[in-house]
């Protein structure tokens, strides 16, 4: 079994990898890796490595492993073995066809999602793991090139789309006047001092997303909130370059967010209903920087609405009445706990709630986050035959009643859409904003 | 013979010991201080009561998902790895050779119970290495120095059983058992062995690390 392909998309050719690999040389490739393990890697990356005794027991953590028919290449320590414990044992003395490998491994075999960490009796983080290898895959410049040109946007214009600065406020300036239509007095405030808070959201959301900006406009002016958009860069709290190991750009990124909201004087960031940002400012780009936690207080969606519902800043005026499921987002179930939050908002808003099972801080991963979905097109078909568990999860839950399934993260929501529409699932997948925008009493309506 | 054994119980005991002891000593400390350079993290998020918690989830059978996910693993795990400390500890025999050099003593079990909990730490070496064999996601993983570990686990067990019941070749079993008991303790700080000093460290660093920031469970 071990000696036929990985599977059917065995060679899969991606030119970031390709073209980064004719530059290398086994040479070029043990002086980067030592000078890593040398430099960078510390006792938390030894203690693990040295520390997996091969129980195996993180396999069944991994959606990856369960969805290729259990092979054991694609169990949280397969992928350690056939990466950075390697690079450590050989002390840097691999091929150039090892480093790629490793390079579609870590980019597009592993969502960072850390459940496995949740199954392995030692707690090894091998998500930590897996962002090595990918510092590694960085240096030596085989990192998959759709994500690389993310990470280039985020260099460029600190955003994550290529959005430029008048066209981000043009964005913002149309969906205000979209959103007059309907509620005359509506205003995105921009650039407002002192407001009580900056909504911030990720880069796709004024490129392809922007209802999801109307839909928060409406809501916090109904609920009257004193809030502000900045109409400079640093308004994208997405960061692919977190997950391409570029970490001086990850802090670059994070430090032009978080300086935008001091500038702005807010008393805190509340985020769209994003995954992977909040990552990257509560656990990731926030201590890149030095800081322990945030240096501005930043706020999830889930949490902000739960706290607009629970309040009665906002009402709801009649229950959407489809049956719905949750999705549990990694970033913010277990990079987070704000399950049982999401939970209230969704039993708030919605008429019937049906869990899927497994659920919370054990949900499945979407296979979308951690920067695989960025990969691109090339990894489509990888990524969501890699998740069938997923799929008989959401078929599971469907089969319950759920018509509708509410992913409150961008990645998962890309992650789930694909995975609904290869296996045929037909499930409506919604944010909790679009639910809450439809349920909710308007002005107009009181 | 007798200077062999006099050799093995004196000179090397100290140095095994030593090395047992000096090493985990070691590895802890240069492990700490690596990670007061390079992963200023640990100390910042660790928190007691959260790796504590984590702690007593993962050491209880049953008490996280992926325990009870896998009952037979669980229990014989959890045994294997009570009796493999505590039949070594609480040995008559052992507790006597101590009294007799230091002049301390310990509570001390029934041989009968001895022999049971070595009975156990052999029979789950076997579970282990069968487990190795046969299971796909644990047969890729597994090297040769696994197999060797485990062999190296069972030895002082197996020769010490053989000795206790005087079967033949006693004399020799006794000798290889203190050599091969000898040799556990050097390797324990520097090969896989190590997760039994490591164990609470990423343990509950990641407990601190899902308590304290995360606000979650991690069992």
């Amino acid at each position: 079994m071990l000696d036929e392909p990985r599977n059917t998309q065995e060679q899969i050719y991606d030119s970031g990898i390709a073209k980064g690999a004719e530059r290398l040389t086994p040479e070029k490739i043990q002086r980067v890796i030592q000078e890593m393990l040398a430099g960078e890697a510390g006792a938390r990356l030894k203690t693990y490595v040295e520390t997996c005794v091969h129980c195996g027991l993180c396999s069944e953590a991994c959606h990856f492993y369960l969805s290729n028919d259990k092979d054991p290449r694609f169990s949280p320590a397969g992928k350690v073995k056939q990466t950075i414990a390697e690079m450590v044992r050989r002390k840097g003395v691999v091929s150039v066809d090892f480093m790629k490998k490793a390079s579609e491994i870590a980019s597009t075999e592993c969502n960072l999602c850390k459940r496995c960490a949740m199954y392995c009796p030692f707690g090894i983080d091998v998500a930590f793991l897996m962002l090595f290898v990918r510092r590694i895959c960085h240096k030596l410049g085989i990192t998959p090139q759709y994500i690389q040109d993310t990470a280039h946007s985020h260099s460029a214009t600190y955003n994550q789309m290529w959005v430029k600065d008048d066209e981000w406020i043009d964005s913002l300036q149309w969906q205000e006047d979209e959103a007059r239509e309907e509620m005359p007095n509506l205003r995105i405030p921009l650039e407002k001092e002192g407001a009580d808070f900056m909504y911030s959201v990720i880069g796709p959301e004024p490129k392809f997303r922007a209802q999801l900006i109307y839909q928060a406009a409406v809501i916090f002016n109904t609920a009257g909130l004193n809030w502000t958009m900045p109409a400079t860069p640093g308004w994208d709290n997405s960061d692919m370059c977190m997950y391409t190991g570029d970490n001086d750009m990850m802090a670059r990124i994070k430090k032009a967010h978080f300086e935008t909201a001091m500038r702005l004087r807010v008393k805190k960031i509340v985020m769209g209903e994003c995954g992977h940002a909040f990552r990257s400012i509560y656990d990731m780009g926030n201590r890149a920087l030095g800081w322990r936690m945030p240096p501005v207080p930043t706020v999830h969606a889930i949490e902000f609405f739960y706290e607009l519902l629970s309040t009665g800043k906002i009402t709801v005026l009649r229950k959407y009445d489809k049956p719905v499921t949750i999705h549990d987002p990694c970033n913010v179930i277990r990079g987070r706990g704000l399950h049982e939050m999401l939970r209230y908002v969704a039993h708030a808003i919605c008429e019937e709630v049906i869990e899927m099972h497994p659920n919370r801080e054990h949900n499945f991963c979407c296979s979308a986050g951690g920067g695989v979905i960025n990969c691109g097109p090339p990894w489509k078909m990888k990524r969501v035959n890699g998740n069938k568990v997923k799929a008989q999860q959401l078929f599971e839950a469907k089969s319950k009643g759920a018509v509708t399934c509410i992913a409150p993260c961008h990645n998962c929501h890309g992650g789930l859409e694909d995975i609904i529409h290869v296996n045929e699932i037909g499930m409506d997948l919604k944010f909790l904003g679009d639910i809450i925008y439809q349920v909710m009493e308007k002005p107009e309506q009181a | 013979m007798h200077a062999v054994y006099s050799f093995l119980t004196g000179p090397l005991a100290w140095v095994a010991f030593g090395i047992f002891f000096g090493g985990i000593a070691y590895r802890l400390v240069s492990r700490a201080l690596l990670a007061r350079k390079r992963d200023t993290a640990v100390f910042e998020y660790w928190s007691f009561y959260h790796a504590l918690r984590s702690i007593l989830h993962w050491i209880c059978p049953f008490a996280s998902v992926n325990s009870r996910r896998r009952p037979v693993l669980s229990v014989v795990t959890f045994v294997f790895h009570v009796a493999l400390l505590a039949a070594p500890l609480f040995l008559f025999a052992h507790i006597t050779l101590i009294n007799e050099a230091f002049g301390v003593h310990w509570w001390f079990m029934p041989d009968g119970l001895a022999d049971v909990l070595t009975l156990a730490v052999l029979g789950a070496c076997i579970f282990f290495f069968v487990r190795r064999k046969v299971r796909p996601e644990v047969a890729y993983l597994t090297t040769a120095g696994d197999y060797a570990i485990l062999a190296l686990v069972a030895a002082p067990f197996l020769s010490g059983f053989w000795a206790y019941h005087q079967l033949p070749g006693h004399a020799a079993a006794t000798l290889l058992h203190i050599f091969s008991g000898e040799v556990l303790l050097v390797i324990i700080p520097f090969t896989k062995l190590s997760h039994m000093f490591f164990f609470p460290f990423t343990r509950g660093y990641m407990g601190s690390e899902f308590g304290a920031v995360r606000f979650a469970r991690d069992w």
